[in-house]
């Protein structure tokens, strides 16, 4: 036995780090089968479908890139797990998927010096390059997606000054944090805040929406939730007869499968949300991916139709593939490590795929790139485009990405 | 002959008192240390170490729930959160006081140990399915607090950042020290485990699971052993929770929801009840179990699906066989990992001439 584990030991020390030439590895962390798993179906495939499209035509600077992923069914022991397993076959990049996760990484991807992205989950104060270098948000914060919320929420108005709003969140860390941010704009921009909040799993809230709608007579109403939530927070609404355009919700609060869920597109009529990724079927990278598979023979996958979530997968990897791009370019021929992708992602500007990606500017101080966001309104039987790509307080966003510990 | 019992005839109190009294099981506790401590470590990349440290977190978990459940026969739906309750108690202590982990550590066991215990006075009157429901309040309750008390939980993302432990100056971080260090304290819950339920607190504990009418006439003192019993099983969660904090380096109320107490319910269930080995053996199956079967699907799987699919079907059909293998081996053998073990021990003793 004893020479078996040591033969077996040996085996596995020489396989270890002779990572293939001309190959790029990046870690995928995915969630298909747990909490979350509404989500992982269709941005994982997204991603693969952009990374095999990129290989398709013929890689990056001469290099293919491959995504191996590991599905972690959102538990931190399995995604600690992941990572480990990720290192060992050389990933110069981690793509990771949900906010403790990303919590319990950050101290080894910094040690390790291996740069993690947190699109849309995560903590806003990895913002900060110089606290976090190795934490990447790439897509627009909680914080970020709160100061849209609001000046949406004025636009909308015409005006903020006196007015109620309502904040129905779902009650966990990722639900409470942009409150701090919310407080300090009611403050600075003079409207009243009242805060909802809905106890885990969030399926239940009729008596938040009846206090927003008949007690407190909110003017709009900002929702932050996660899961199945959205869903019922839209039918809700809707039963008790409260306008949905007065409604806008944080980024994982409307995919295709949300809204069906509440009772189709006729139900949740005027019903916004932000998004941080292009929605709909109809950008040039998602044509080049439904060519693939025909050239290919195949049909184009399924996932596709679920653009909010399988467009932010292609936006991941894209941003993800601009970053090695950039490694690369700066060490022709060489074998990239974490630290030059890092600093790859900190080059990253004007890179738009045809309007999917927002006008990103990563820089070593900013690694959220921005915080651009876009509003979708649901509007006969699809999402429409409300606004285009913008960012609001600056300046209140600064203040508190400084402060943060 | 070193592998038989018969013909050990023990002449002293220490010889009685041994933990092992068979040579050979002395000679095999001897080489798993060695291969545990030596040959494993200098041998295994970083990754397989990483593997182990999971394991070795959840051992000290298994064990102090197996106390409770196994040997006192209580039920604790609260585990989870007893973790958590030393997770935040350490991280608090390590970052406002900046005290060092081996005070940290057992401050977090305490704290948990006085939590568990309050938690567990509804088992001085209830029993069964109504104790379950009671930890359950617990848990949901302890859950509750910690996500919405900032003074506990540091601010509204409730969670806290720890440094590495340091030992002597030198920072605990890469795998490698991490699976010393873990291990370790595996090692001690384990040896203390063993010694406690042959001291005269286990076999209270033990007489209360068999008939705590019966153990309160013979004279315990069943009020004060059934709290031991939780402060004892709360304390292990505890040093788990702070294990697990400076393992990953952030105490995350998210890590330590009810799922994880139902993971470990789980994991001594599936061991064996009652068993120190069997808690080991739980915690092994628990870990490894998804891993093993997740390579085993990456390296076979695509010979029967396609790539894209693949990538679907091996987290499904992953969750699918471990769900199925656990029925398959509780009926195969209710008793347990352990029971099986043993079955297995006892038809080679005899082999090859079995009657």
């Amino acid at each position: 036995v004893f020479g078996l584990l040591i033969a077996a030991g040996a085996t596995f020390g020489v396989a270890g780090p002779a990572a293939a030439q001309k190959e790029v590895v990046i870690g995928l962390q995915c969630d298909r089968t747990g909490a979350t798993q509404t989500v992982g179906v269709y941005l994982c495939p997204g991603y693969h479908d952009y990374i095999k499209l990129v290989n398709f035509k013929g890689g990056v600077e001469g290099y293919k890139i491959k995504a191996i992923e590991i599905d972690h069914e959102y538990k931190v022991p399995q995604g600690m797990e992941a990572y480990e397993r990720h290192k060992k076959e050389g990933a110069v990049l981690i793509s990771l998927y949900g906010t403790p996760h990303t919590q319990a990484l950050t101290a080894k991807l910094t040690e390790d010096r291996i740069p993690g992205t947190s699109p849309g989950f995560g903590s806003a104060a990895a913002t900060d390059g110089t606290k976090y270098p190795y934490i990447f948000p790439i897509a627009a914060t909680y914080w970020s997606q709160g100061t849209a919320a609001v000046e949406f929420a004025g636009k909308q108005m015409g005006g903020l000054k006196g007015k109620k709003i309502a904040y129905l969140f779902y009650d966990n860390p990722a639900g409470r944090e942009p409150l701090p941010i919310l407080e300090d704009l009611a403050a600075k921009e003079g409207f009243e805040l009242k805060t909802f909040a809905v106890p885990p799993p969030g399926i239940e809230m009729g008596a938040q929406v009846l206090d927003i709608a008949q007690r407190y007579r909110a003017d709009f109403v900002i929702a932050h939730l996660f899961g199945r939530s959205p869903s019922v927070s839209i039918k809700e609404l809707k039963r008790i007869g409260y306008p949905l355009r007065k409604v806008v919700s944080f980024v994982w609060g409307a995919s295709e499968a949300d809204i069906e869920a509440a009772g189709g597109f006729s139900v949740a009529e005027g019903y916004n949300a932000i998004q941080f990724a292009g929605v709909g079927p109809d950008f040039p990278v998602l044509n080049e991916i439904r060519d693939m598979y025909k050239k290919e023979g195949k049909e184009p996958p399924k996932e596709m139709a679920s653009t909010v979530f399988y467009n932010r997968g292609v936006l991941i990897a894209a941003i993800h593939v601009e970053a090695i791009r950039n490694a690369l370019k700066a060490k022709p021929g060489g074998t990239i490590t974490g630290v030059d992708v890092k600093a790859g992602f900190e080059r990253i500007k004007g890179f738009s795929l045809g309007g999917l990606v927002p006008p990103l500017e990563i820089t070593a101080t900013d690694h959220e790139g921005g915080g651009w966001v876009q509003v979708y309104t649901v509007k006969g039987g699809k999402f429409v485009k409300a606004t285009d790509w913008f960012k609001s307080y600056p300046d209140v966003l600064a203040k508190h990405i400084k402060a943060a510990k | 002959v070193i592998h038989r019992e018969c013909g050990v005839l023990k002449t002293t109190y220490e010889a009685d008192m041994a933990l092992y009294p068979l040579p050979i099981a002395r000679w095999t506790v001897a080489v798993i240390a060695v291969l545990m401590f030596l040959i494993l470590p200098l041998s295994v990349e970083e990754y397989y170490l990483s593997i182990v440290n999971l394991v070795s977190i959840a051992v000290v978990g298994a064990l102090g729930l197996n106390i409770l459940v196994g040997y006192t026969g209580q039920i604790s739906i609260g585990h989870g959160a007893f973790m958590s309750v030393g997770a935040y108690t350490a991280a608090n202590l390590a970052v406002r006081l900046g005290l060092p982990f081996w005070v940290a550590l057992p401050a977090g066991g305490l704290m948990a140990a006085l939590v568990g215990a309050v938690v567990g006075i509804p088992s001085l009157r209830i029993k069964g399915l109504y104790l379950a429901i009671a930890t359950l309040a617990g848990q949901l309750i302890i859950e509750w607090t910690i996500n919405h008390v900032t003074w506990i939980s540091g601010g509204v993302q409730a969670s806290i950042n720890v440094p590495r432990p340091r030992l002597f100056g030198y920072p605990i971080a890469t795998q490698r020290q991490m699976y010393f260090f873990l291990l370790v304290f595996a090692a001690v819950a384990i040896l203390a485990t063993m010694n406690l339920v042959r001291s005269r607190i286990g076999r209270a504990f033990i007489a209360i699971r068999d008939h705590d009418i019966a153990a309160e006439i013979i004279g315990i003192n069943i009020f004060r052993y059934k709290l031991l019993a939780f402060a004892i099983s709360s304390f292990y969660a505890g040093v788990t929770g702070v294990l697990y904090t400076y393992y990953l380096g952030v105490a995350n109320y998210e890590q330590f929801q009810i799922t994880v107490s139902i993971d470990y319910l789980a994991m001594i269930i599936i061991g064996g009840l009652g068993s120190v080995l069997g808690s080991i053996f739980g915690a092994i199956f628990v870990t490894l179990l998804p891993i093993v079967i997740r390579l085993t699907m990456e390296s076979f799987g695509g010979l029967l699906f396609s790539s894209g699919a693949v990538l679907n079907i091996i987290p499904n059909l992953r969750l699918i066989l471990f769900g199925m293998l656990i029925i398959f081996f509780l009926v195969v053998e209710p008793e347990g990992l352990n029971r099986l073990w043993r079955n297995i021990r006892n038809y080679f003793r005899i082999w090859p001439f079995a009657y």
